[in-house]
């Protein structure tokens, strides 16, 4: 038989953890004192971020905003900052030589862009996403100018031409690409035919246009944000398509794709930048006017969108093969497992790497300034030729890196986000 | 158990004869015949390498045979997109490793295919996913996502998924031999449901238990080869081939 010697009848309360588990103090010796070492390397940190604050914040500070030129900075002070240069030239910056009586036209441009985004990033707001589609025409209409018609019945066309494509396959055939084939046949007839009698007639009837605006006038953040946007959006889905067509079991499509690829990735964007801006011309018949910008979004979407196939390439060799067996044991055709199975999983493997090629892109866009555009690194350059700013530097460079840095933090932001949310293994 | 042969049919579901598969030069299966009527449940055993996977894999397409003819519901196996699809879409599949869609929750694993093969309204499909889910009892993980379910759980979402397809033959290779032995029995109890139900199925496995209890026949197979098929309780007790014997010893012997 066995005595039972004590019986708790109460439990014990659970106590609060030692002082040295919580708060800053626990923090603390967590995170930065945890042990020797960590704690050299904290105190070292500490000191080199308290040094270069040191200087920096009271230069920046004091800094002087109402001056007419550097000279007068240096009179004034010559220890603290000098945005006096920022105050007189961030029109330029910001738009470049665009006319400044139209300023509210990039301005606009630019907040619909940010609103046309948001059904892409957040899927709650996809009911909107129509803006979204709309939204490259506006843009180009708000930027340029022009007649509105002309802009506007490439949207009906393409819209139409989509609609054939759609209701092609879903009735009659369940091949793609005869479809394609087919809607871009019927496509092209609109555009060669119907298009200019269109655009004529309803400008007679109703004459709706803005100022022409040309490519050359484009500059400062404008054009950054221009060629950085169309460019992003534009390689996605081509590094796509180059992704799976070097996956492909066709020999043809594989060999274009890998040349392709391996091609442009061999060439540095500068020389494929110099392309666009002088050697083009010597192609194309004389007379024909091939606009810069065009030509120059065109180079750095080829350029981004090599690297994004190649990005995504890895996601999809990460993907285990039974999830092409298991969609292809259900039926699903090669396009639907792509779209439903395979691509949702294999972008989101390589949202890191997606995101990394597309705030490399959006930097790279300010080597344009090399075949002489003006986005703002080649605005600084022109603003310092101004004798009254010559032998600037700081305060420019801080500024232009400075809004490329709210850009790039914001789509890293945005990718870490996304990543949290797509999880699902938790 | 008792076992019901009334769902037996003179239908002739699968047919495949004198069919040959090389993986490069090397010769994976040889002169397989094996026919299958409409009911008949099978299971394939044999040592590791014979070319039990490839063989069943061969009736889906995952794998391409090189010669003979391989005839799936009247339709033959050629390299016509129209008839994969089709005879895909009526031939069920479960895997060893699940391969679940672990991007799409449970209820949306089962209703995709559906949805997009068959073109079945959504409303419908989550109806029908939901049947399924309900047979295979695990409907209250229908909104969870593969990840966040057990083994056994899984790899009934992933028969429940293939059965929204209403197929009428159903493979099944080696699905329980990635779990645990806990799971091991609920799985094979939805199986045994669906061959009670009169499913034509050909089972890839190495519970003899299994087999005992619901197969109409028995393949063993070896080397690329259907040595020996019998009923289950022949197949058991007087099995001809030496090599069928020595196999037996070693996977009843323990
Ligand atoms: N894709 C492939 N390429 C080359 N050889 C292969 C391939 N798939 C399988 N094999 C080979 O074919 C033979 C049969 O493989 P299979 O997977 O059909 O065997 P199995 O009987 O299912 O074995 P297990 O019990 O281990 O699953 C094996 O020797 C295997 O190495
Ligand atoms: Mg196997």
């Amino acid at each position: 038989m066995t005595k039972i010697a004590f019986v708790r009848e109460k439990e014990i309360p659970p106590s609060a953890p030692p002082i040295t588990e919580v708060g800053i103090i626990g923090w603390l010796s967590q995170n930065l004192f945890s042990s020797w070492l960590n704690s050299i390397l904290t105190v070292l940190s500490v000191y080199f971020i308290v040094i270069m604050l040191w200087d920096f914040i009271p230069w920046a500070y004091g800094g002087h905003w109402n001056t007419k030129s550097l000279r007068e900075c240096l009179d004034l002070d010559p220890d603290v900052a000098c945005f006096s240069v920022l105050a007189a030239r961030w029109k330029q910056l910001l738009f470049g030589l665009y006319p400044s009586e139209e300023y509210w036209r990039p301005t606009l441009t630019f907040i619909f862009l940010l609103l046309a985004a948001v059904p892409i990033l957040f899927p709650k707001f996809f009911r909107f996403f129509w803006f979204s589609i709309i939204y490259p025409g506006l843009a180009v209409w708000l930027l340029w100018g022009g007649s509105f018609w002309s802009i506007s019945i490439v949207y009906i066309g393409l819209t139409v031409g989509t609609l054939l494509f759609l209701s092609l396959i879903r009735r009659y055939l369940k091949n793609y690409i005869i479809a394609a084939i087919l809607a871009f046949f019927f496509t092209a007839v609109f555009f060669l035919f119907i298009y200019n009698p269109l655009v004529v007639l309803l400008n007679g009837i109703l004459p709706i246009s803005l100022p022409f605006v040309e490519s050359l006038k484009m500059g400062g953040f404008t054009l950054s944000l221009i060629v950085g946007v169309t460019g992003i959006v534009a390689s996605f889905p081509i590094g796509i398509l180059l992704a799976l067509g070097r996956q492909s079991n066709l020999p043809v499509i594989k060999m274009i794709c890998v040349g392709f690829i391996e091609f442009i990735r061999g060439v540095p964007l500068i020389t494929l930048l110099f392309v666009a801006s002088v050697l083009l011309n010597y192609f194309l018949p004389p007379g024909t006017n091939f606009d810069i910008v065009l030509r120059v979004v065109i180079m750095v979407t080829l350029f981004s969108a090599a690297y994004m196939a190649e990005v995504i390439r890895g996601g999809l060799a990460g993907l285990p093969l039974g999830q092409h067996e298991a969609s292809a044991s259900l039926g699903l055709t090669y396009w639907q497992s792509q779209r439903l199975i395979i691509m949702p999983q294999a972008l989101k493997i390589s949202i890191p790497g997606i995101v990394n090629t597309f705030i490399g892109l959006f930097k790279d866009t300010t080597l344009v300034s090399i075949i002489s555009l003006r986005d703002p690194v080649g605005l600084a350059s022109t603003i310092r030729a101004d004798q009254k700013w010559n032998g600037i530097y700081w305060e420019l460079y801080v500024a232009i890196g400075l809004m490329f840095f709210i850009f790039c933090w914001g789509m890293s932001q945005y990718s870490q986000y996304l990543e949290r949310k797509l999880k699902t293994d938790k | 158990m008792e076992k019901t042969k009334i769902n037996i049919t003179d239908e002739i579901a699968i047919h495949i004869s004198d069919m040959n598969k090389w993986f490069g030069n090397f010769h994976v299966l040889r002169d397989i015949n094996l026919e299958v009527r409409s009911g008949e449940r099978i299971v394939v055993c044999g040592p590791s390498g014979s070319g039990k996977s490839t063989l069943i894999r061969c009736i889906n397409r995952l794998e391409e045979h090189q010669k003979g003819s391989i005839i799936v519901d009247g339709t033959e196996l050629t390299t016509d997109l129209k008839n994969i699809d089709k005879i895909r879409s009526e031939v069920g599949m479960v895997f060893q490793h699940f391969n679940l869609f672990p991007h799409l929750t449970t209820l949306e694993n089962c209703t995709l295919a559906p949805m997009w093969v068959r073109e079945t309204p959504e409303k419908e499909a989550t109806e029908i996913a939901m049947e399924m889910l309900e047979k295979v009892k695990i409907p209250e993980q229908a909104h969870k996502y593969p990840g966040q379910l057990s083994g056994g759980q899984q790899q009934r979402v992933a028969i429940a998924r293939s059965l929204c397809m209403k197929p009428r033959i159903m493979l099944f290779d080696e699905v329980t031999s990635a779990l645990d032995p806990e799971m091991i029995k609920e799985v094979l109890d939805t199986m045994i449901q669906l061959a009670e139900e009169g499913m034509t199925m050909i089972c890839v496995t190495h519970e003899m238990g299994f087999a005992r209890q619901v197969a109409d026949r028995v393949i063993f197979m070896d080397d690329g080869q259907i040595v020996e098929q019998n009923e289950p309780e022949e197949f058991f007790k007087n099995p001809k081939s030496d090599r069928t014997k020595l196999f037996l010893s070693q996977i009843l012997g323990h």
